[in-house]
């Protein structure tokens, strides 16, 4: 019954969606009061009854009610309660109800958090919001109904893929989705943008703090996803250029093009059409990601699908979506010439440069993503691309976006000379360049790929320090502690993410350089040493688990004969599917991860054992927390909330300047 | 500068720059695909020397056999046609059975033995690299033409 109740509250969705997308765009185009206003209650309806759908979904798995198709096939009796609950979006049909429920949930934001928005203006986003969302409704019901009955039930259910048995995908997917589909808000912003022919600084600043947020999730979720892969792949890799890492990584690499573009164009009023371009194009990336990801073109974990409709169907959504949008661009974009000028050497140029630099990494991206499946495709052989392609790339591309990042903050809005600017920060950059050499020095790896690293870090945290001393100096008098706070939260946004991006390449950099792996026969008793740690092998025993048998391995770890950790890495084999799985075991510091993952048992009774020593790769996340942080900063600023009061651009151009 | 050279020189600028950056992504993939082979192919010297590929199929039952030092494994990868004996040194993926999918990439050796850097197995029960089901597909296909 429970189920069924899920499945028309599905239904009651989509009409309510298709009221969402329908009459608030016509009361736009007639300016009719009446019909605008129904797109609030028609959006909150929808959320209510999305989320009564996947309260439904959720309550099939908590009840392990097999008589439901999908909980029979991701989920079991044994299964712990929190993976049941997370089982929910262990696959395809489950997954869709969650980006549902997350385009639901960001549409409801809008209609709360935007009362300072014109009528006109909401109604139109609300518009674009309903009809994406009546796209995935449809999908979901025609294609992919989660709540499709099994008749008769199954004794027993098949269970979750063991791979997403673990805490990180409690949290990974709904984070990776709050930030795809929060592009759709940002797109939402740009096509209303365009049907009205509005689009000054105003409409940048009301898009900002949405599209912020929205990349802080992104942030977040990528960096649960490589920290799930890191520890559960039990390879000790933390990035495999893998297509599925691809998919979220390229609206990435947009979604921060965008930010930093939507900042010119509410500061200045430059770049409007770039700006709506990158927020479609964002958009269109979290499509292709979704299409890529579930369509089952590309064979993963993360590939469900096995019916070639669904994937036709994404790939129609993907090409309305994209050509209905472009076609506006076309249309209307002429019109949205001019703003402000400016001189060559300027912010605008520095961000500029960044943006075009993002724009071709993305885009490289989608290269290697895409041409392997065009050729197969096509019948014309297979190939893959793999991470030498990405690393030969990204490098060359990258390193200039470091050194604008960091030389940008320096220049001012519209014009300013060179010289002055290159003079003061002129002993950043020969302190890096030196600290980067003198520290690959220091570790004795002295390879191009290391010191320029370690150079851009330097350069990254050098800079950073200037600023902040910069800033704090032009508020002479008042106590520094007074002048911290005085600080726009805004500006400790910008300062926090870049700084973040020089502790993420710290991480890579040194993890690259400084890793090493030792994969050993070990017995009983054994001892092996790797990078001046001792593991001692103390045996293996059986520990089992909910819903697994394990063997479970006792290392002693210690360094100078000084003990450190016991690991005990283990082996499981879940039950239902027969599936074996590889338990790491990580000894994790500030400085260096030690991390213990256990191979096959051979004949004569020993057993493989891979040993890793991964210094600062810790960094790497911690580096990405400082990036979602300083997003976070960024959203939370003043002036968005002072909204309703101040609209004109020429109060913006002015503060800015 | 006046205006107009402000502008040429930004975009042109803006295109050298451009065109920096793509003439380096298309090079880099140039040199970095890695293409796929079947085993038959292999068999025929129709995949390259001295350069990384792919090959994909099963790995043939009782074919798997471990070396002295316990971590350098021998296996045959075969399209059910011709079977390309494969060395690889490091941990197998969880999935790596005997009978089922695999692809491996590495380079061929003048020994004809195939030295793998990359073992890839499936990531459930259920499912077959694409790839290794595409080189026994070609194989049956092959056969069928020959018994005709």
């Amino acid at each position: 019954m429970i189920p069924e109740l899920g499945h028309f509250a599905l239904v009651l969705a989509l009409v309510l969606a298709l009221v969402q997308a329908v009459v608030p765009m016509i009361g736009a185009s007639r300016n009719r009061l009446a019909l605008m206003a129904v797109g609030r209650p028609a959006a909150q309806g929808q959320f209510f009854f999305v989320a009564f759908a996947f309260a439904c979904l959720t309550w099939a798995f908590v009840t392990s009610d097999f008589s439901v198709e999908y909980v029979a096939l991701h989920s079991n009796t044994a299964t712990p309660l929190y993976y049941r609950i997370t089982g929910v979006w262990g696959s395809h049909e489950g997954s869709l109800l969650l980006w549902a429920l997350v385009l639901a949930v960001w549409t409801v934001a809008v209609t709360v958090f935007s009362r300072h928005l014109p009528d006109v203006f909401l109604a139109r986003v609300l518009g674009v919001l309903g009809w994406i969302s009546v796209g995935f409704l449809a999908f979901m019901l025609v294609t992919s109904n989660p709540f499709e009955r099994l008749l008769p039930g199954a004794p027993e259910g098949r269970d979750l893929n063991p791979l997403l048995q673990d805490p990180g995908m409690i949290i990974h997917p709904p984070l990776l989705y709050m930030g795809y589909v929060g592009f759709s808000v940002a797109f939402a912003f740009a096509i209303a943008a365009l049907l009205s022919g509005r689009m000054d600084a105003a409409w940048a600043r009301w898009s900002r703090p949405w599209t912020t947020v929205a990349w802080v999730f992104l942030t977040a979720g990528i960096a649960v996803g490589s920290g799930w892969a890191y520890y559960e792949l039990g390879w000790g890799g933390w990035w495999f250029w893998d297509p599925v890492e691809n998919a979220s990584f390229m609206p990435w690499l947009l979604g921060t093009a965008l930010i930093h573009s939507l900042a010119v164009t509410e500061k200045r009023g430059a770049f409007r059409s770039w700006t709506v371009l990158l927020a479609i194009g964002a958009f269109s990336l979290s499509l292709l990601g979704t299409f890529l990801v579930r369509s089952g073109v590309i064979t993963s974990v993360h590939a469900f699908a096995t019916d070639p409709k669904r994937g036709l169907f994404i790939l129609f959504l993907l090409v309305v979506v994209i050509g209905v949008s472009l076609l506006l661009y076309a249309w209307r974009a002429p019109r949205l010439s001019g703003g402000g000028s400016f001189a060559f050497v300027s912010r605008e140029t520095a961000l500029l440069g960044n943006n075009v630099l993002l724009s071709v990494a993305s885009a490289s991206v989608l290269l290697g993503t895409l041409y392997p499946l065009f050729l197969d495709a096509l019948g014309m052989g297979k190939i893959s691309v793999g991470p030498p392609y990405f690393e030969a790339v990204f490098v060359p591309l990258m390193t200039p976006v470091v050194v604008l990042m960091m030389f940008g903050p320096f220049l001012r809005w519209k014009g300013d000379t060179l010289g002055p600017v290159v003079r003061r920060v002129a002993p950043a950059f020969v302190a890096s360049v030196a600290i980067g050499v003198g520290t690959a020095f220091a570790i004795g790896h002295v390879t191009p790929r290391t010191v320029l690293g370690l150079a851009l870090a330097a350069w990254v945290v050098l800079a950073s320090l200037q600023q902040l001393l910069a800033r704090l100096g032009e508020r002479a008098g008042a106590s520094s502690a007074a002048r911290l706070r005085g600080l726009p939260s805004a500006w400790w946004g910008m300062w926090l993410a870049h700084l973040g991006v020089g502790v993420f390449i710290i991480g890579v950099s040194l993890v690259g350089s400084l890793q090493q792996n030792l994969d050993v026969k070990m017995k009983e008793g054994q001892r092996a040493e790797l990078a001046g740690y001792t593991f001692v092998f103390r045996g293996v025993q059986d520990a089992p688990g909910p819903n697994y048998d394990a063997a479970r391995a006792t290392l002693d770890v210690s360094r100078g004969g000084v003990a450190i950790a016991t690991l005990q890495p283990e082996k499981r084999l879940y039950r239902a599917q027969g599936m074996p799985m590889t338990e790491a075991a990580l000894d994790i510091g500030p400085f260096r991860d030690v991390y213990v993952s256990l191979g096959e048992q051979l004949p004569d009774g020993s057993w493989i054992v891979s040993l890793y020593f991964k210094p600062f790769i810790s960094w790497i996340w911690l580096g990405c927390t400082l990036m979602a942080l300083g997003g976070i900063f960024a959203a939370a600023d003043r002036r968005y909330r002072k909204l309703a009061e101040r609209r004109a651009p020429a109060a913006a151009a002015r503060q800015a300047a | 500068m006046k205006p107009r050279s402000k502008r040429l020189v930004l975009v042109g600028g803006g295109v050298a720059l451009l065109v920096a950056a793509v003439a380096l992504v298309l090079n880099a993939f140039q040199q970095n695909l890695v293409f796929f082979h079947t085993p038959t192919e292999v068999a025929a010297g129709k995949a390259p020397s001295g350069k990384t590929f792919r090959i994909g199929g099963l790995v043939e039952v009782g074919s798997i056999q471990r070396e002295a030092d316990g971590i350098t494994v021998r296996f045959a990868v075969t399209d059910t046609a011709r079977t390309i004996p494969v060395a690889y040194r490091g941990t197998l993926p969880d999935l790596f059975k005997e009978g089922k999918g695999a692809v491996v990439q590495g380079r061929l050796e003048s020994d004809g033995t195939f030295r793998a850097t990359e073992v890839l197995a499936k990531h459930d029960e259920n499912y077959m690299p694409p790839e290794a089901a595409h080189a026994v597909e070609q194989a049956h296909k092959a056969g069928a033409t020959v018994k005709q």
